[in-house]
């Protein structure tokens, strides 16, 4: 009968971290649904732009009071989750605090302090985050997008940090053990005596009690990541990683135009040629993307990566001047879009049964795909390297190339841009007048 | 001032058997447009003075194809990517300047991948090279003391972090240089990149050249120093909203450097 806890603590663990396992598994399947991306080059920038911009924050601190509240509890919640390796242990083991009775009691006191003043810190940034979406209500947290699921979402994932902080914090004031070491109780000793009167008994329920709700809590919120924007706690290393390291302006040449235009300027080729041997029933390549198949793997990553912090779309000159498009929009319909092909997946054994949508059209309007001004501002302001201009480009070939959509003003430039090689109707031949003029 | 420009073209240097040392690449704008043909021409007669052994592909030369491909027509962007390196790889050009940051981006990023290997500036890098080796010397710039706001172009600044040569340039003429509250990395774009020059904005609350133009308003500028021939189109037409085009001049580097020789 004595080992009744650790056997539910067992079933409780593993089912927590098998379940997130199992996401984890359609997670990397769904990003895979996108086409490959060669992003094998120089590794060493990229591990240095995964030290710099996700691990260091860097870019986090371009808005400085987000920015250093953001690292207060990204350092805080990397750094208290050491304590669930205790937990772990003890759990399993039917120990109590293993950690005092290996290490130094020093070095357990001060490993604990530190992370009863670090939870603290992080209750104190948590409810600072929750004045500014909810009482503030900074502008970038009220968009449209943001309204229904995005906006609760935000708000459970504070309130999640503010109760296992809590129950840490309580945890330790109630353990009279360990508030018995006097020695890293730098916090807990203050909420102590919120609890005296109590006997011995009722305080070790209490303690339990905040002991497993903490751990079940911890991996309760492991397993909401995969349906919440707050997967960048994870996403935001790989994706710093995969991000360009080309500039900014330099958009990629579409390999499956090249090679048409090459065949077309190739006075060699034949045309009505015969397909190479194995290739007479391939679907020629679609130009450009109105699915989330069409997306490169990273697209697809950036899509998972994307917090909703709202920065792209706070410095968009569409956005900024009223008009629909919004950067952080096109990454969270490129998720949602990519979710729903996942289910369909599920649903369907394992193969995506053709559901009459797309993201063209059905989640991004023309209307925003057009808006963009190809800027950048958005790929710039994005602390964890995503690109929506990149998605929002592929859309565009595919509008232009496939479907002969664009604004009509446009397609008298492109014809311009045709037949004299310049966006106006002006003749190539009177291209150097303005030497005489 | 009126001094006649000099402007040999690749074919006339090829027949009398010379090099140029930079070919000029001039753009669609600074080709047809007539204000950013200004542009062109004071840049010109800076090389002018520099004696600059350069030349320009005139007829020969057709619009990169950047505007295509931001439109979302790789096709006609390959077209004429493939077309213009024929006859720039023909007169085995080496370096090339440009005043249009698009055709700058476009030539140097886009087109080695497609077999065009340059090494590409953009005016105000190479004139920044002309001030460093003392080719171009300024003394009582005509600009002393007047207040610059200077827009950075999305195509030189964020897409290529080129934001100190333009800088360095303007510092030479001795005038008050006043950021805008966005600027260099954060700098507003002017409304005219992503081929929103050649149609009408979608539905808004504001034109995106009248929020930037705010923003260098609130600089109280004499001058809005500009890099791109669009941006040129697009701050000049804010300041005309504003109704301050008597009291604030926009103008390309490029024209204040040749204003302030004389030029």
């Amino acid at each position: 009968m004595e080992y009744i806890p650790n056997i539910i603590f067992a079933i409780i663990l593993a089912a927590g971290i098998g379940y997130f396992a199992n996401n984890v598994r359609k997670l990397v399947r769904n990003i895979n649904l996108g086409k490959d991306l060669d992003v094998s080059d120089n590794k060493p920038q990229r591990w240095k732009n995964m030290a710099y911009i996700a691990l260091g924050q860097s870019k986090m601190v371009k808005r400085p009071i987000a920015g250093i509240l953001h690292i207060v509890v990204y350092v805080g919640f990397v750094i208290i989750n050491i304590e669930v390796l205790e937990i772990i242990i003890d759990g399993l083991f039917g120990t109590h605090r293993i950690g005092h009775s290996i290490l130094p009691s020093a070095l357990y006191g001060f490993l604990i302090g530190s992370f009863e003043v670090l939870a603290l810190l992080v209750l104190v940034a948590v409810i600072v985050f929750w004045i500014r979406r909810n009482v503030i209500k900074l502008k970038r947290f009220m968009s449209s997008e943001m309204k229904g699921w995005p906006k609760s979402d935000g708000n459970i994932i504070l309130y999640f940090e503010v109760v296992l902080m809590c129950l840490f914090l309580v945890m330790n004031a109630t353990d009279t053990v360990f508030q018995g070491y006097n020695s890293g109780n730098v916090i807990s000793q203050f909420i102590a005596p919120l609890f005296d009167g109590l006997s011995t008994s009722t305080l070790h329920i209490i303690e339990r009690a905040a002991w497993w709700m903490h751990i079940v809590g911890i991996l309760a919120f492991l397993n909401y990541l995969y349906f919440s924007k707050h997967l960048h706690i994870l996403l935001a290393f790989p994706n710093t990683y995969y991000g360009k390291l080309t500039p900014k302006g330099q958009f990629p040449n579409n390999p499956t135009v090249t090679k048409e235009v090459k065949m077309m300027m190739d006075p060699d080729a034949d045309p009505f040629a015969a397909a190479p041997e194995g290739e007479e029933d391939a679907v020629p390549e679609k130009f450009g993307a109105s699915d989330v198949q069409d997306l490169s793997w990273v697209n697809l990553l950036n899509a998972y990566t994307c917090t909703e912090c709202g920065r792209c779309t706070s410095e968009c000159p569409a956005n900024l001047t009223g008009k629909k498009l919004s950067p952080r929009k096109i990454m969270m319909d490129t998720r949602d879009r990519l979710v729903e092909v996942g289910k369909n997946i599920d649903a369907n054994k394992g193969v995506f049964v053709d559901d009459g949508k797309q993201l063209l059209g059905d989640y991004v309007t023309d209307e925003e795909l057009w808006a963009c001004t190809s800027c950048n501002a958005c790929v710039e302001a994005c602390p964890v390297s995503i690109d929506p201009l990149n998605i929002i480009m592929q859309m565009r070939q595919y509008s232009v190339m496939e479907k002969s959509a664009a604004p009509t003003e446009l397609n008298n430039m492109m014809t311009n841009i045709e037949n004299n090689g310049a966006p106006w109707p002006y003749n190539q031949m009177d291209r150097l007048n303005w030497k005489d003029e | 001032m009126s001094e006649k420009l000099i402007v040999p073209t690749m074919a006339e240097m090829m027949t009398q058997g010379k090099t140029p040392d930079i070919l000029f690449w001039v753009g669609s704008a600074g080709s047809y447009d007539d204000r950013a043909k200004k542009i062109t021409k004071a840049f010109v007669k800076i090389l002018n003075k520099a004696n600059v052994n350069f030349a320009v592909l005139g007829t020969e030369e057709s619009a990169t194809g950047d505007l295509a491909k931001r439109a979302g027509n790789e096709f006609l962007f390959q077209m004429q990517a493939f077309m213009n390196i024929e006859v720039l790889n023909a007169y085995e050009v080496k370096r090339i300047v440009t005043c249009d940051p698009h055709s700058y981006n476009c030539l140097k990023n886009e087109y080695p991948e497609l077999g065009g290997n340059y090494e590409v500036l953009h005016h105000t890098q190479f004139i920044k090279q002309l001030i460093d080796s003392k080719v171009i010397q300024i003394e009582n710039s005509t600009f002393s003391g007047k207040r610059i706001t200077f827009h950075d172009p999305c195509y030189l600044g964020r897409a290529n972090s080129e934001y100190l040569a333009p800088r360095d340039v303007l510092s030479v003429l001795n005038a008050n240089l006043i950021e805008m509250k966005r600027s260099k990395s954060t700098a507003l774009c002017c409304g005219a990149g992503g081929a929103q020059m050649f149609k009408e904005p979608e539905k808004g609350n504001k034109d995106i050249n009248e929020l930037r133009t705010e923003d260098a308003l609130e600089t109280k500028p004499d001058i809005i120093a500009t890099g791109c021939p669009y941006c040129m189109t697009m701050m000049s037409d804010g300041v005309k909203v504003k109704e301050k085009e008597n009291e604030i001049q926009v103008m390309d580097i490029a024209e204040l450097i040749a204003s302030a020789q004389n030029l």
